[in-house]
């Protein structure tokens, strides 16, 4: 008990049970522009949409439980860790930083992100990595289907299996696929894993601090057919 | 948006507090869908030989003791209406058609929101925090339950036109998402002798379910072949007198949670919707997969 209680002095807690949404996500906010406790435990989540949203500081923030939409959405530098599972659009448009869920996510994790790491340590839902932009995800478990829909750059690990019409649409995202897929959407292709390919595998395992074999993986990118409209195409769209 | 809500309870305990897990799930999912709200209660079967309706009076008058005397005097027995708001349940010394088709020659300004044994359907316009608080869902104790918030797309709100909706005996059916083959589907349905009181999908999906299930499918079956002939977005969640189903379209962008728990099955559209429940915290939980029936039903005694 002294050792929690000495812990959690420099750790700055706050219960969602006794504070409101708004009032933590306007103090994370503010942390962009003047200093402020560098490490958050908040407590009681209860599945809240957009918990921890639009951080621009270097902080760390735990969330213990379950949260609900667009957690830790358009991070900048932040390192936010959810012990739980997460809603619809994880990590949302992340810019950078780390953001790391124990447990499963739902749809659209990581849409759109630009930058950082996201790591599920569960499965990810359906359309995981959409329209991607330069974040790395790193899947411990499987994703759904459509995932990587118009991927355009950053890599996707997977270490379990991927859903149908992965990498529909693919631009020059990484596919890494530990397990089977149920089938490549238009576009995408198997292609070989080179050196640094399995090189850039094993240090994004390593950051996202899963213990998975890179040896079994499977690359698969853009076979570049659709970047421009092409009328024999038609029959792809 | 719509939210939905499900709890089958596991234990004596959850049994005995369905009606105030139930109201707080469903508070949760008030701002999800604020045009109106319904639950779909299974509890205290009726008597062999009897059936049980529940009742809708568009007439806040209603004389519902005047309205039982009468069963009882083409039926036999003395039923009591129990009476939450504008809806009464009765249990009528009948089989459910029989009833229902007194009802349709003598009362047809009355809307049978439910029949069968155990199912007890309640439904109006409002916000879901009133309608709680309108219709003491709070007392309500039973084996399970479904519940909806409605945030209307394809038809009008009128409490006829909320969640759930029922088109066969102790059968319901909440839906979050729209259908767009419902026209054509609901007038070959009635072509088979379905009946439809709206001009709602919802019902539709209800109506296709009950003809499945006539023509000798399993709820499982009947669900499955969903996938095939509705078109549209869908994550259902179907009561029977046994348990509840969920299931979710092939696209399955709307959304659906399932926790389990030694004590209790919950589904929500959202988590936030199960954190109220006791246990919560610890209860093992997944998101649904697309085009996979997930049934939980109470085992024979």
């Amino acid at each position: 008990m002294a050792v929690a209680a000495r812990e959690q002095a420099a750790v700055e807690l706050v219960d969602l049970e006794q504070t409101s949404l708004r009032d933590l996500n306007q103090r994370l906010h503010d942390l962009a522009r003047a200093p402020g406790p560098s490490a958050w435990r908040i407590v009681n989540p209860s599945g809240a949409h957009a918990l921890a949203c639009g951080i621009d500081a270097e902080v760390e923030v735990e969330i213990d439980g379950h949260v609900g939409y667009y957690c830790a959405g358009m991070n900048k530098r932040a390192t936010v860790r959810v012990h739980g599972n997460a809603g619809t659009g994880l990590a949302e448009n992340m810019m950078s930083g780390l953001v790391v869920v124990d447990g499963n996510a739902s749809q659209s994790a990581g849409a759109t992100g630009r930058g950082g790491l996201l790591v599920v340590g569960g499965d990810a839902a359906a359309r995981c990595g959409i329209s991607m932009k330069g974040i790395d995800i790193v899947v411990g478990g499987s994703v759904g289907h459509m995932s990587a829909f118009m991927a355009q750059t950053g890599c996707l690990v997977v270490c379990g299996d991927a859903g149908e019409a992965l990498g529909d649409s693919i631009y020059e995202a990484r596919l890494y696929i530990g397990g089977s897929v149920a089938s490549l959407g238009a576009d995408c292709v198997e292609k070989e894993l080179r050196d640094e390919h399995a090189a850039q595998l094993s240090a994004l395992l390593d950051a996202a601090g899963i213990d998975a074999d890179p040896s079994g993986f499977r690359r698969y990118g853009s076979a570049r057919q659709l970047y421009n409209f092409r009328i024999d195409n038609a029959g792809a769209y | 948006m719509c939210g939905i809500v499900g709890l089958f309870a596991k234990s004596p305990e959850v049994e005995e507090r369905l009606g105030v897990h139930l109201a707080a799930m469903l508070g949760q999912m008030n701002d999800r869908g604020p045009d109106s709200a319904g639950v779909a209660v299974y509890r205290d079967p009726a008597p062999s030989g009897a059936s049980k309706l529940t009742l809708f009076s568009p007439d806040p008058h209603e004389d519902w003791a005047a309205l039982a005397a009468e069963l009882g005097e083409s039926f036999g027995g003395t039923p009591e209406p129990g009476v939450r708001s504008s809806h009464a349940v009765l249990v009528v010394e009948t089989d459910a058609a029989e009833a229902e088709a007194w009802l349709r020659a003598n009362r047809p300004d009355l809307r049978v929101m439910s029949a069968g044994s155990v199912i007890e359907i309640y439904k109006e316009t409002g916000l879901p925090r009133d309608f709680v608080e309108q219709f003491s869902l709070t007392d309500l104790q039973g084996t399970h339950a479904l519940g909806h918030t409605r945030m209307a797309t394809e038809s009008r709100v009128t409490t006829e036109g909320s969640h759930p909706f029922s088109t066969g005996f102790d059968l319901c059916l909440v839906h979050n998402g729209s259908l767009s083959n419902h026209n054509r589907l609901r007038r070959n349905l009635r072509r088979e002798g379905i009946e439809f009181q709206t001009e709602n999908d919802t019902e539709v999906a209800a109506g296709y379910l009950a003809w499945r299930m006539r023509e000798g499918a399993t709820l499982e079956q009947a669900l499955e072949g969903c996938l095939e002939d509705l078109d549209g977005f869908y994550t259902f969640a179907v009561g029977t007198a046994d348990g509840f189903a969920v299931l979710r379209d092939p696209i399955a962008c709307k959304p659906a949670v399932l926790a389990e728990t030694d004590e209790w099955v919950a589904m929500g559209s959202e988590w936030r919707a199960i954190s109220v429940l006791p246990g919560a915290a610890d209860a093992t939980m997944w998101e649904p997969q697309p085009e996979i029936v997930y049934v939980w039903e109470k085992t024979p005694v």
